[in-house]
């Protein structure tokens, strides 16, 4: 039988030998990085706006920047081209995915500036300036009425845009989160 | 007297057990009993020695063959087993290949029939110049190199890899007549070898603020993932290794984040960062692309897990059986929450089944053989194969999938993804002329 006293010691033991084996089993080669030094790389969005850049841009100015380097994939005025339509007042009807577009489904309007800044322009991803960015947001969600012709996008304005699916999701194996 | 023994009257025939409908046969007759099987193949009747030319040396064995290549490639024989592309021009668009399930055996996905998806075209990394970082809410930040994971403690395990958008066309509402390549060609199985993603989340530490991390890759549309910690903690790893050797550069090399049982895309590849976040960053791929439309017009999101999921490789679509007498109904189990338990064949579209043998080993989350002996008579009959995980999940029939995910109003573009995470029972129709058939039953 044991006592207290003895699994008591006997616990102690055991965590010795875990945290010495676990320390040993880690060779510590990582190369120690300050986040300054990471920021180039680090172009995560996420939808409460955290990450977002400095600067803005507004539909008009997204307009011209559309048409030079945007328009020839995604087509005119971005009714869609070889590559998507990006303007598209089509409702979601059946379970095809062809039928989803920015406005009937997209729930985060930080995912269009996050998507363009890391892919786009397919031939020259992270070629376009953040204001460039900022713009052509504006100018997608301006051109599907998700925003007022005239609204400036930046940090503060982008992630209070309201997608009008977003409610309309079901999370399948919360268990997994 | 039914007509399958009247059609194949030995009596060696006669001895094998059928265990279900339209000539399924007891899998022990292939354990043990290959002899009298394979004794047995044909219509039964033994062949005739009588007439055969006498042997002779083919050129090949009276020459000296071709030299001894430094890295072997297959006999020039076997060209037309390929993937197949759905952009062999490397238009401005993404990129499939697709496995050919019903030309190889076994488990192992070669590498050079490794299904892939690049979303824009595949990287050409130099090994010496990529790195990884590990940043956000940990308490040191840290970099890594190829040469420097290579020395972390290395773990190796199979496991099946299978696009979220995998069997689309089984969407159709009318069955697409195409094989189980252009079907189910988007999942394959390797040995993974490379260091557990915990290993590194411990010398980082973690921020128990930390529910997610955003895996990143270095290709040029630097696709992007959110992943919970949970499965991070779990078995995710990072490999650098591919059946033995280096990934293949479409396969992520030279290292990739591999989540043994969850959809393709989330299986980052090219890693270069890691950010350890609260919330998921809602990436176009986990918003948009894998978030499936569901008949009410709701979607779900987050699917993580490619379920239990089976199919038959041989006989299949585009097949055609020379005579009656005996085969083997092959294919591949597999299920993103654990090992397969079992897995039933039907001859007769579903009316009766018989259980499959499981050709050893049965590991988690890899692809599992099945084998199952079969008399076809010369008549009608519809292979299916439905597989049950160690977990109670059970592959639904087409009919009971449809009735919960929907289908589409009209066949898709055998290429598309019109929705995603399909995994109900593939039926072949076997027609009397041997024709195997892609058929809903």
């Amino acid at each position: 039988m044991f006592t207290r006293k003895r699994v008591l010691f006997a616990a102690s033991l055991l965590l010795a030998t875990t945290a010495s084996l676990s320390l040993a089993e880690t060779p510590h080669l990582g190369k120690p990085l300050n986040e300054a030094a990471i920021a180039n790389w680090d172009i995560s969005i996420l939808p409460d706006g955290t990450g977002l850049p400095k600067g803005s841009g507004t539909s008009a100015q997204g307009a011209v920047v559309f048409a030079e380097k945007c328009s020839a994939c995604h087509g005119d005025n971005a009714k869609g081209g070889a590559a998507a339509a990006l303007v598209d007042d089509r409702k979601l009807a059946g379970i095809s995915a062809s039928q989803k577009t920015i406005k009937n489904f997209w729930p985060y309007a930080t995912t269009i500036f996050d998507f363009i800044r890391r892919a786009m322009p397919f031939t020259a991803p992270r070629s376009l300036s953040d204001d460039e960015v900022y713009a052509l947001t504006a100018y997608i969600l301006a051109e599907n009425k998700l925003i007022d012709a005239n609204d400036t996008m930046n940090a503060e304005t982008l992630p209070k845009v309201k997608m009008p699916n977003r409610d309309n999701f079901i999370i399948r194996f919360p268990d997994r989160i | 007297m039914n007509r399958s023994t009247g059609r194949n009257a030995g009596k060696r025939n006669q001895d094998l057990p059928i265990v279900a409908g339209n000539g399924l046969i007891d899998r022990r007759a292939l354990l043990g009993r290959g002899v009298m099987l394979a004794g047995a193949v044909g219509a039964g009747v033994a062949p005739s020695a009588a007439g055969a030319e006498p042997l002779t040396d083919d050129p090949w064995s009276l020459e000296i063959g071709e030299p001894t290549p430094p890295y072997q490639t297959r006999s020039k024989f076997e060209a037309r087993v390929v993937r197949t592309l759905s952009n062999p021009d490397n238009e401005p668009r993404n990129s499939h290949a697709r496995t050919p399930h019903h030309l190889l055996e076994g488990t192992t996905t070669p590498n050079g029939f490794h299904f892939t998806i690049n979303h824009g075209g595949i990287p050409v990394i130099d090994p010496q110049q990529h790195r990884l970082v590990i940043h956000g809410l940990v308490k040191q930040p840290l970099e890594f190199s190829l040469e420097t994971l290579s020395r972390y403690p290395q773990v190796s395990r199979v496991t099946f890899l299978e696009c979220g958008g995998n069997s689309a066309p089984m969407f159709s509402p009318e069955p697409m007549q195409e094989t189980v390549q252009a079907l189910h060609g988007l999942v394959s199985c390797a040995e993974w070898t490379g260091v557990k993603l915990s290993t590194l989340l411990e010398e980082t530490g973690i921020d128990p603020k930390a529910k997610w991390l955003v895996a990143e890759g270095a290709d040029s549309p630097h696709l992007s993932r959110s992943v919970p910690v949970k499965k991070a903690q779990d078995d995710a790893m990072i490999a650098l290794y591919q059946n033995g050797e280096r990934l293949m550069p479409g396969n992520g090399y030279p290292m990739r984040l591999l989540l043994p049982g969850y959809e393709g895309n989330m299986n980052v590849k090219f890693l270069r960062r890691i950010k350890l976040v609260e919330q998921p960053a809602m990436s176009m791929y986990e918003s948009r692309t894998y978030s499936q439309i569901l008949p009410d017009g709701k979607a779900y999101r987050f699917y993580f897990l490619q379920e239990v999921k089976s199919f038959i490789t041989s006989p299949s679509h585009g097949m055609a059986l020379k005579e009656p007498g005996l085969y083997e109904i092959s294919g591949i189990a597999y299920s993103g929450a654990g090992r397969i338990e079992k897995v039933m064949v039907s001859a007769d579209g579903g009316k009766s089944w018989g259980q499959a043998a499981l050709q050893e080993p049965v590991l988690s989350k890899a692809f599992t053989r099945f084998r199952m002996p079969w008399r076809w008579d010369g008549g009608p009959a519809t292979l299916q194969s439905r597989a049950w995980d160690e977990a109670g999940n059970v592959q639904p029939t087409r009919a009971e999938f449809v009735a919960v995910r929907g289908e589409l109003t009209k066949p898709p573009p055998v290429l598309a993804f019109p929705n995603q995470h399909y995994n109900s029972i593939t039926s072949w129709g076997v027609a009397s002329n041997g024709e195997v058939k892609h058929v809903y039953a």
